[in-house]
């Protein structure tokens, strides 16, 4: 066993977990760090411009590609910059690791310079966190983390290694084991539960499979599919579930909740039984809670026991992978056809078309998504910020593929767009990467042009840019009489700005401009920016007032009048 | 659903910063804790938590399933349903004069607590049992003047011979004492 310094097993340990890409910042703190990089070639470091890219970077590469993404920021200010992108993954259930450098031991608790508590700070937004107080311990700490950052539930794990930790010396050994007596997450479901949720299923005429991101970690796609079409039963997905289930199969009913498509919150409002798999009864897709499913039996996989029963009464808990649990239950599923129920939806997904895009003399911002869908023929991989351009790339782009939507779902971070973007493509050079920003939204992130630049990363990216911070305004006129504080907003020249960083880029302003535009994005072999001067004042419709449940959903803007237009009226809701 | 108090224990793994996270989550989740006892428990590295948590059972299970997930925490058991012993200890400084101080003396020989400090104006009590008793010797105290009370908080364990872990998962729940090579 050889003895070396604490960035040396760090580097080692590393490489032990599979790391290819490390995204980060120097500093102070982890100099030492650095100066060891280049002794391992393996770990390409790709620095950005502001810790938060980091974070995100690393967030987009795991959901790209299924693995655990890595960021590296210094003690102090840069571990602080890394905390909305931690938040962001924890909500989302995205495996990270998260290195801090931190001050010497001897200075911890003294408010030395870029001291900062980290460990303290990221305790409620990391699965689990460490403060390293000595080299020995650093390898099992690394395989720990990286362990815990992708099993069960996975999430982000913060790891803080003092600087003078990175110079001690230690004897490097890689355990082959983790010993964790206080996680031993439940992946088997119980076979009783699965009987009685098999039998719930095979007797129900009116079934609904509401699929969430946790089918596309768990790797459950095809057995999903074969759930839904050997049963005949219907599925809508979450924001984040969007892809698990091809959206061009004829049993897929869309998004559901506060944006989703009338008849998929039809469909859930008259279901009788239904099937919720690895998502989380969030409140974006329930909706008012009390209104939430009331006809129906519900029955719940879920590899986190705290999820079930959370938010909604269940009356069938299955704890466990959702992969062997449906393996298990697609074994006691008796095919079936359900023709009245599907012919039921069939009706309402004609009679409320969500996804038509009305005619327009203007830009609208629909039809930008809706040409990226045909231009790419449905084959890229979306990458959006958050409010009106994250709704309509939702629903104007038919994703096939899981992980072909990246999105921030759980925590709505604007400004995820362009570095998830650049990470989504680091991971998976040979496709397609479009991001999709609102103006807003790319104001927060932008210096990251710089890095995708200098590391010729070829991120596609399309503003949306309406001069607003659309969703916002959207409630503003919904609820607030059009009043429209804080949010109209300026940009600079976003094609000079793309110039001045290095980036080709066009604006385009007429209907008729869009495709050319884009197809000379694709054809073009580097990072491409196009600015899309859309209609200012597009609304996302549906939409579920806030207070209200699924079923009330709006869907044009002449159903407005029905809408509280007095914000003081609203009945309490999360926003 | 009608609110009572319920007794969940905890074996934790002794390292620094688990109280803290503990803390944190009921202060993130809104949960309402009433006491928190902490000490050693029978295995080494690892301590036993004994909370009171006042809430609906579904609210409570809700708790013990986010206590669950910390990975520092073995086990949590919410043991308010069994056959349960429960006991806290007050310390209770009361002031007491030299005309009111055998009736003090009363009132602790009846609740079988002890005296374990004496001062011109005052004594102080050590007192051992159900919270309902600390609470009536408290209420009987104080029309003399209480100085200080001083409690530990409650601490449960079940009646009967099986304890929180048993014996068969002793060895999975602990860590090996020396890392496997």
């Amino acid at each position: 066993m050889k003895r070396m310094t604490g960035a040396q097993i760090l580097c080692e340990s590393l490489v032990k977990e599979g790391v290819e890409v490390i995204f980060g910042f120097p500093g102070g703190a982890v100099l030492p760090l650095y100066d060891t990089l280049p002794q391992y070639p393996q770990l390409r470091h790709i620095l950005v411009r502001h810790e938060q890219g980091a974070a995100h970077a690393a967030d987009g590469y795991a959901r790209a590609t299924g693995k655990v993404g890595v960021c590296l920021a210094t003690s102090g200010p840069g571990a602080t910059n890394l905390v909305t992108g931690i938040a962001n993954a924890h909500l989302d259930s995205v495996p990270m690791v998260a290195i801090t450098g931190q001050v010497a031991r001897p200075f911890i608790g003294k408010d030395a310079f870029q001291e900062v508590d980290i460990t303290g700070i990221t305790l409620p937004i990391t699965k689990h966190n460490y403060l390293v107080l000595d080299a020995g311990s650093l390898a099992k700490v690394v395989k720990e983390s990286f362990y815990l950052a992708r099993s069960g539930r996975p999430g982000p794990v913060l790891i803080d290694i003092p600087r003078d930790v990175f110079i001690e010396q230690a004897e490097f050994h890689y355990p082959s084991k983790v010993d964790l007596p206080g996680y031993k997450p439940t992946l088997q479901g119980h076979p009783a539960q699965i009987k009685k949720a098999g039998k719930l299923i095979n007797e129900a005429s009116r079934p609904l499979i509401i699929a969430g991101r946790g089918v596309i970690i768990s790797g459950a796609c095809d057995e999903l599919k074969q759930l839904a079409e050997t049963a005949q039963i219907p599925v809508v997905t979450t924001l984040l579930g969007i892809g698990c289930f091809p959206e061009t199969n004829v049993l897929n009913y869309g998004m559901l909740g506060m944006h989703g498509m009338a008849y998929a919150n039809m469909a859930v409002d008259a279901a009788e039984v239904i099937i919720a798999i690895g998502m989380r009864f969030d409140d974006r897709a329930t909706a008012k809670v009390s209104g939430f499913a009331p006809h129906a039996r519900i029955i719940h996989i879920d590899v986190d026991p705290a999820e079930i029963g959370k938010n909604v009464r269940v009356d069938v808990p299955i704890v466990g992978d959702v992969k062997g649990v449906l393996n298990v239950l697609n074994k006691l599923i008796t095919p079936a056809g359900r023709g009245d129920w599907i012919q039921q939806l069939d009706n309402w997904r004609k009679e409320h078309p969500s996804t038509i895009i009305r005619d327009s003399e203007g830009l609208l911002p629909q039809h930008v998504i809706r040409k990226i869908y045909e231009v790419t023929q449905g084959e890229a991989i979306i990458v959006t910020g958050v409010g009106q351009n994250q709704m309509w790339a939702a629903q104007h782009y038919w994703y096939d593929k899981p992980n072909s939507l990246i999105s921030s779902g759980g925590l709505g971070t604007m400004g995820f767009e362009l570095p998830a973007a650049m990470g989504a493509k680091v991971g998976r050079p040979d496709s397609t990467v479009w991001c999709v920003a609102g103006d807003g939204g790319f104001q927060m992130t932008v210096q990251e042009l710089a890095t995708i630049v200098q590391e010729k990363v070829a991120v596609k990216i399309a503003v949306i840019n309406n001069g607003y911070l659309g969703m916002v305004r959207q409630w503003q006129e919904l609820f607030y009489r059009k009043r429209y504080v804080a949010t109209p907003l300026t940009c600079p020249d976003l094609v000079k700005l793309g110039e001045a960083y290095g980036i080709l880029g066009l604006r385009v302003k007429r209907k008729e401009e869009v495709v050319p535009a884009i197809e000379q994005a694709m054809k073009h072999q580097g990072p491409f920016l196009i600015d899309f001067v859309v209609e200012p004042e597009e609304n996302v419709y549906p939409m579920v007032p806030p207070g209200a449940s699924l079923a009330e959903v709006l869907e044009e803007r002449e159903k407005e009048a029905k809408v509280l237009s007095d914000s003081a009226k609203l009945p309490m809701s999360n926003i | 659903m009608a609110s009572t108090k319920h007794t969940l224990v905890a074996l934790v793994e002794d390292k620094p910063g688990v109280l803290n996270r503990m803390a944190s989550l009921f202060r993130r989740r809104g949960f309402n804790i009433e006491s928190i006892a902490v000490g050693h428990s029978e295995l080494p590295h690892l301590s036993r938590m004994t909370f009171v948590v006042d809430g609906s059972t579904t609210m409570v299970e809700q708790v013990r399933k986010q206590l669950d997930k910390v990975v520092d925490v073995v086990k949590v058991s919410d043991i308010t349903e069994g056959d349960i012993i429960i006991r806290e200890l007050a310390l209770i400084k009361v002031r007491a004069t030299s005309s009111t101080r055998s009736e003090i003396i009363q009132i602790v020989d009846i609740f079988r607590a002890d005296i374990v400090d004496v001062a011109s104006d005052s004594v102080s009590i050590e007192v051992t049992g159900e919270e309902e008793k600390i609470n009536s010797l408290i209420d009987l105290l104080r029309v003399f003047g209480i100085k200080e009370i001083a409690r530990t908080g409650r601490i449960a364990m079940t009646r009967g011979g099986s304890g929180l872990l048993p014996m068969e998962e002793k060895s999975s729940k602990t860590r090996a004492k020396k890392p496997t090579p």
